[in-house]
């Protein structure tokens, strides 16, 4: 209502007046006006604000801006307009209320909330930190076994989970019925009372004894067992006939008790018998005409056998002669067989020659020896036969002869023995001593020893010892031939396989430098390498050895020869040379040094050395040939071996001839064609990380890890795994127990102060860390401690110093 | 007689060689089993904390199946929620689990079958005014978490969060608690950051802003202060969290987003399912992948487990198949001989130490990638290498110190708000 008349008024006032006083008087009269209507209406009107003058302030509430410019101060404005007012008691309280400094406002919200969580950042964020040592050494551990924390697997007790578990379906609860009417024990027992009423019947004791009894028998039935099973095999006659005489008085005695007591059962018994006999005889006249039926075919066979002996004699005899084979020689036992070859005739052959009687005895002696089981029958047969007593001497000297021999032959068996031998003639047991490689000393002893005396007097009967006893008496004969055949099978092979493997070329080549033509010489090795490589008698070898020392001596002279030939170049080029510096002396004339240098070094034949060294390097690339004999493949062995020929031919490979040189019209290069570029593809072109130099990488590579160079626990630290885990087991994540503690002084490890501090400490804490370490490497705990500087958690450092009191946090939350 | 000899055939009796190499990447099967029975895309799954066989699984149907990995068959299926299980979790005890779905409950299960005659029902059921996108449970007490508009702390006994933990609103799609400071809270929402919670303090405690959304993060069950977030941005990042302005590692390997992260419990490696159909483990200190695994028919893969005895990987995809690999390829399952287990300790050591050779080195790189994974990671190498080229020559032509250079590992951090 007011504004649109304020508005036109002015506007009005603009358009009318002209003149400016007109206009202020117009003005008051206006408002005049507008009060007397104002003051017409009933209702009290408020009166509105009124803006005369533009202004930089505009007030709200209604100030006018009269006084603009001017400033008003409040102690004016609170001074009375009377000197005398009772405003004074305000006054005292507004000078204290602008004394005390004004409250500042409330932080925002946001503001609030963000403060609170950088606090609880900082508090949280400390608290993490106090892992940071823990997680760095599992960082740097060697080896980390999981799960941390080996908790023992708990069983629970089954009385507990069956009484846990309910039977609900109709199929369980039926099953569960059958089980309780058994009464099923499901506790410790495990035994239903029926099951125990059954063992309560039986005491410990008795139980025992009862055992005890069991094995008693058991083991008496074993004995029972072998004996007869002995007793089965022995084949002796004689002793099968006393077996049976026994047993006839046996029953002879029992029958004739028999006839004391009951006369009747006796004369049954006696009827019994004779049947039985006659039904035994009838069956042993039957078995006796089958087996001559045999007999006769059998007659037919044994020349044959004989003859197929004869080869295999002489297969056996065969390999002893060479003497070479190194199982023979090898074994202290190998002697064996001639002492006991001279024995074997007392034993085996005696058969053959001797009465049945002798030999009977002699069988039995054998098994007296073998069954000492069977002594006491052997007893009670020297008891009955009173003859034997004479033997038996013979029989002890023989046993102590036998004794002394066994220790020679040591582990021969008597079993093996006699058979084997057995086979041989007597001839070849005679024969074999001289050609065997019988050391001298231990033929010799034979010859002392009293054992072939023994075996003279013992085998006086028999056509052949006596050749024996010569042979073994001039025993001192075979180290002669032993001595032979070791020269010619010893000293040989030797000889053979130096040459063989030297390679001649190789040695020539290095040590004579200057040669015109390698193609000769290499031709001249050759030869000389068949010829020595021949086989033949070890005479003949010899010549050949004698040959060859010729040749090699005259390859020597060859060889000086053409060496002072080298030193006759070397010396015409030396006399160039020498030439040389003079003319550039007198040439440059000023550099007086330089002359002087090459005059001191005149001497030195700096081309004759480059083209030796340019010559070693050709014979160093040269391809050489390859030796692939392998000296006993194929043929007999034995110490005098020396591969044919033939052989050496076939397995001496010789390479292609080597692609020419790339300096080979360059007489002043050595082009080196070493470098294997198809070598590059396989090896480490960049230095790896953690490596600083390359001697450390090499290093690391040229280290060995497996079993074949270290010993077995170095091997195993070595390849030890760098996380272990159990199988089955769950892995639970880290807490406060699993973290051993490694510092026994402090309670915590994870102290939350003990990782920053450390930190903060240089020099002597870090250093019993390093050693602490699982991996006990000296290198990554020194860099531990600047490494742990470098990681951002240093900066939480002072923070935490600061607060001391913290310390006692982490601790509380792990007693939680 | 027959003589046996030792054979000392030259063809049996040979030195460790590169062969041994050959013959590790040749046994390298690491594909076990496939645990099929799903009706939809596998959207979630939960380890169990007690037992080694048994892991749960939740599809996008809202069915949850319990497996037995031993036998390798499903022994439990649940028809949980409508619509998907968005999250899944055991409690710590191993008696009972928890899952949140679309339909804004959030539900405890037994873990055990119900009896005979029982029905199949949950313990407790909790409805709530919004979707929960995400479940995870304390390690200790008897307290989860789930989030959605907000993170919310729950106690087990009641209906109503403990409290609610807010920074701004938006959809948070993961939660987990610190498995070692098993009081700190880790979470990503769709505004592309992470969040740090102290549950003590019922506080959140820090914000990283990166350039691309954050789908999950997993803490390392060994370092405290730890975790990896697998980013929309094809990488992982790996923060310490006492300093989040810039990653502790970067990795990067896959060619799509990487839509979840598993710890191994010895938190040395982690593993990590992809959109680009593979998962690649991860050493933690390394910036890029020691092994890829991906079969033909496995599609995007959404969730992925590493098992607590550290032995096998389960991943759960898209084509509504849960696959049972082996952590380490080429390892030989079962009981091994003292003999075995030292050649095989050998046999790595030897790996170990000549790894830097150049065949060697080709030998244990090579893997075999499908077409389209190969051509993917051509082609983000070309672009990779553009962009460099690019940066390189816009430093060349502009004032000296005007185009700094910014190391790969700041690169992707936007901010970090206290």
């Amino acid at each position: 209502m007011a504004e649109p008349e304020q508005e036109q008024e002015p506007a009005a006032a603009a358009g009318s007046g002209s003149d400016s006083e007109d206009g202020e008087d117009g003005e008051r009269r206006h408002r005049q006006l507008l009060e007397a209507i104002s003051a017409l209406s009933g209702r009290k009107r408020r009166k509105l604000a009124e803006r005369s003058e533009a202004s930089g302030q505009v007030s709200e509430f209604n100030v006018s801006c009269k006084g603009a410019g001017e400033k008003l101060v409040l102690s004016e404005l609170l001074q009375p307009i009377h000197p005398k007012s009772t405003l004074g008691s305000v006054r005292k309280e507004l000078a204290r209320v602008k004394q005390k400094a004004a409250l500042e406002l409330p932080l925002s919200k946001e503001e609030a909330k963000r403060v609170v969580r950088e606090a609880a950042y900082v508090t949280s964020s400390k608290d993490v930190g106090k892992w940071q040592q823990v997680v760095l050494q599992n960082r740097r551990a060697e080896q980390l076994v999981f799960p941390l924390r080996q908790d023992i697997a708990t069983v629970t007790p089954l009385e507990r989970v069956t009484s846990a578990w309910k039977a609900r379906t109709p199929l369980e609860q039926e099953i569960f019925g059958l089980l309780h009417k058994t009464q099923q024990p499901i506790t410790d027992p495990l035994l239903t009372p029926e099951e125990m009423a059954s063992v309560q019947a039986m005491s410990l004791e008795e139980a025992r004894r009862r055992r005890a009894e069991l094995q008693k028998a058991r083991a008496v039935q074993s004995y029972y067992e072998a004996k007869a099973r002995r007793a089965k095999r022995i084949k002796s006659k004689k002793y099968h006939r006393v077996l049976k005489k026994s047993r006839r008085r046996q029953a002879l005695k029992e029958f004739e008790q028999l006839h004391k007591s009951d006369p009747a059962a006796a004369l049954e018994r006696l009827e019994e018998l004779e049947q039985l006999r006659m039904q035994a005889r009838k069956a042993l006249q039957e078995q006796l005409a089958r087996n001559k039926e045999l007999m006769q075919k059998v007659q037919v066979e044994p020349p044959k056998e004989e003859l197929c002996e004869v080869p295999e004699e002489d297969t056996t005899a065969l390999p002893m002669p060479s003497g070479a084979n190194p199982w023979m020689l090898g074994k202290p036992s190998g002697l064996a067989p001639e002492p006991e070859a001279q024995e074997s005739p007392r034993d085996d052959t005696v058969p053959g020659a001797v009465e049945n009687k002798d030999e009977m005895e002699e069988e039995e002696e054998e098994l007296s020896e073998e069954e000492a089981l069977l002594q006491d029958f052997e007893q009670k047969r020297r008891q009955r036969t009173g003859n034997s007593e004479g033997h038996s001497k013979d029989l002890g000297e023989e046993l102590e002869a036998q004794s002394w021999l066994s220790l020679l032959s040591a582990l021969w068996s008597d079993y093996f023995y006699p058979q084997r031998v057995g086979a041989d003639e007597t001839e070849t047991g005679a024969e074999q001593p001289r050609d065997s490689p019988v050391p001298p000393d231990c033929a010799k002893e034979l010859g002392d020893s009293p054992v072939p005396a023994d075996c003279a007097e013992e085998l006086g009967d028999i056509p052949v010892p006596p050749v024996c006893a010569e042979e073994l008496g001039d025993s001192p004969v075979p180290p002669d031939c032993a001595k032979e055949l070791v020269s010619a099978g010893l000293e040989p092979p030797p000889q053979a396989q130096e040459q063989l493997l030297l390679s001649e070329q190789l040695h020539r080549v290095q040590t004579m430098e200057d040669m015109e033509s390698l193609a000769k010489e290499e031709l001249v090795e050759e030869q000389e390498k068949l010829v020595a490589l021949r086989p033949g008698k070890r005479a003949r070898q010899q010549e050949k050895a004698r040959t060859g020392d010729r040749h090699t001596k005259k390859v020597a002279a060859k060889r000086k020869m053409i060496s002072l030939e080298a030193v006759l170049d070397g010396k015409s080029q030396e006399m160039d040379y020498s030439s040389l510096p003079v003319v550039l002396e007198e040439e440059e004339g000023g550099i007086e040094q330089r002359g002087m240098i090459t005059e001191a070094f005149a001497g030195d034949d700096v081309v004759a050395d480059f083209r030796r060294e340019k010559r070693k390097a050709e014979e160093a690339v040269k391809p050489q040939p390859v030796n692939l004999v392998l000296p006993g493949w194929g043929e007999w062995g034995g110490t005098g071996l020396k591969p044919s020929a033939r052989k050496v031919k076939r397995f001496l490979i010789k390479p292609p001839p080597a692609p020419p040189r790339k300096d080979q019209h360059l007489p002043h290069v050595i082009m080196s064609e070493k470098r294997n570029i198809h070598a590059a593809a396989h090896q480490v072109s960049e230095l790896p990380f953690p490596f600083e130099r390359h001697q450390q990488f090499e290093q690391s590579i040229r280290m060995p890890v497996g079993a074949t160079w270290n010993t077995q626990r170095a091997f195993q630290k070595l390849t030890a795994p760098r996380v272990i885990t159990r199988t089955g087991h769950i892995i639970q994540p880290i807490s406060a127990e699993d973290v051993p503690d490694t510092a026994p002084g402090s309670g915590a490890r994870l102290g939350g102060e003990g990782m920053p501090e450390r930190k903060a400490v240089p020099g002597k804490k870090a250093v019993p860390r390093g050693k602490a370490m699982p991996g006990g490497k000296a290198v990554p705990g020194k860099k531990a401690v600047p490494g742990g500087k470098a990681v951002p958690g240093g900066k939480a450092v002072p923070s935490r110093r600061a607060v001391p009191g913290q310390k006692a946090q982490p601790r509380q939350r792990r007693a939680r | 007689m027959r003589v046996k000899v030792l054979s000392r055939n030259p063809d049996d009796y040979v030195r460790e060689t590169k062969l041994d190499l050959q013959r590790e990447r040749v046994f390298a099967k690491p594909f076990l089993s496939s645990l099929d029975g799903h009706r939809d895309g596998v959207n979630c799954m939960a380890k169990h904390p007690k037992s080694l066989s048994t892991v749960l699984s939740g599809a996008c149907d809202g069915e949850v199946k319990i497996w037995n990995l031993t036998k390798r068959q499903c022994i439990r299926t649940i028809q949980a929620h409508e619509g998907f299980v968005r999250g899944m979790c055991a409690r710590f005890c191993g008696t009972s689990f928890f899952t949140v779905g679309d339909d804004k409950t959030v539900k405890q299960w037994k873990m055990e079958s119900p009896e005979y005659g029982e029905e199949e029902e949950p313990i407790h059921t909790i409805l709530g005014k919004t979707v929960y996108t995400g479940i995870d449970h304390h390690w200790k007490e008897p307290v989860f978490a789930t989030c959605g508009h907000q993170v919310d702390i729950w106690d087990e006994q009641r209906t109503s969060p403990k409290c609610s933990l807010t920074w701004g609103f938006d959809s948070i799609s993961s939660v987990k608690f610190n498995p070692i400071e098993t009081y700190l809270l880790g979470s990503c929402a769709s505004d592309r950051n992470i969040v740090l919670y102290d549950m003590r303090k019922s506080t959140p405690l820090k914000k990283v802003i990166l350039n691309m959304r954050t789908n999950t993060l997993c803490w390392n069950p060994m370092e405290a202060f730890i975790f990896t977030a697998a980013n929309e941005d094809y990488n992982l990042y790996t923060f310490d969290m006492r300093f989040l302005e810039s990653p502790v590692m970067v990795h990067m390997d896959h060619v799509s987003a990487v839509l979840d992260v598993d710890y191994s419990p010895t938190g040395k490696e982690f593993v990590s399912a992809s959109f680009d159909k593979s998962i690649r483990i991860f050493p933690v200190d390394k910036g890029h992948s020691r092994e890829v695994y991906h079969t033909k028919r496995m599609q995007h893969v959404i969730t992925v487990k590493w098992t607590s005895d550290n032995k096998y990987i389960l991943c759960g995809s898209d084509e509504m198949n849960i696959r049972l690999w082996k952590a380490n390829a080429s390892e030989k399952l079962g009981v091994l001989a003292p003999r075995e287990k030292a050649a095989m300790n050998y046999n790595q050591k030897l790996k170990e130490k000549f790894q830097f050779h150049p065949q060697i080195r080709r030998i244990a790189r090579h893997r075999h990638l499908p077409k389209s994974i190969y051509w993917q990671i051509k082609e983000q190498r070309i672009m990779r290498e553009a962009r460099r080229r690019k940066e390189m020559n816009r430093r060349k032509h502009s004032k000296p110190g005007s185009v700094p250079f910014v190391p790969e590992r700041k690169k992707h951090i936007v901010a970090v708000v206290k």
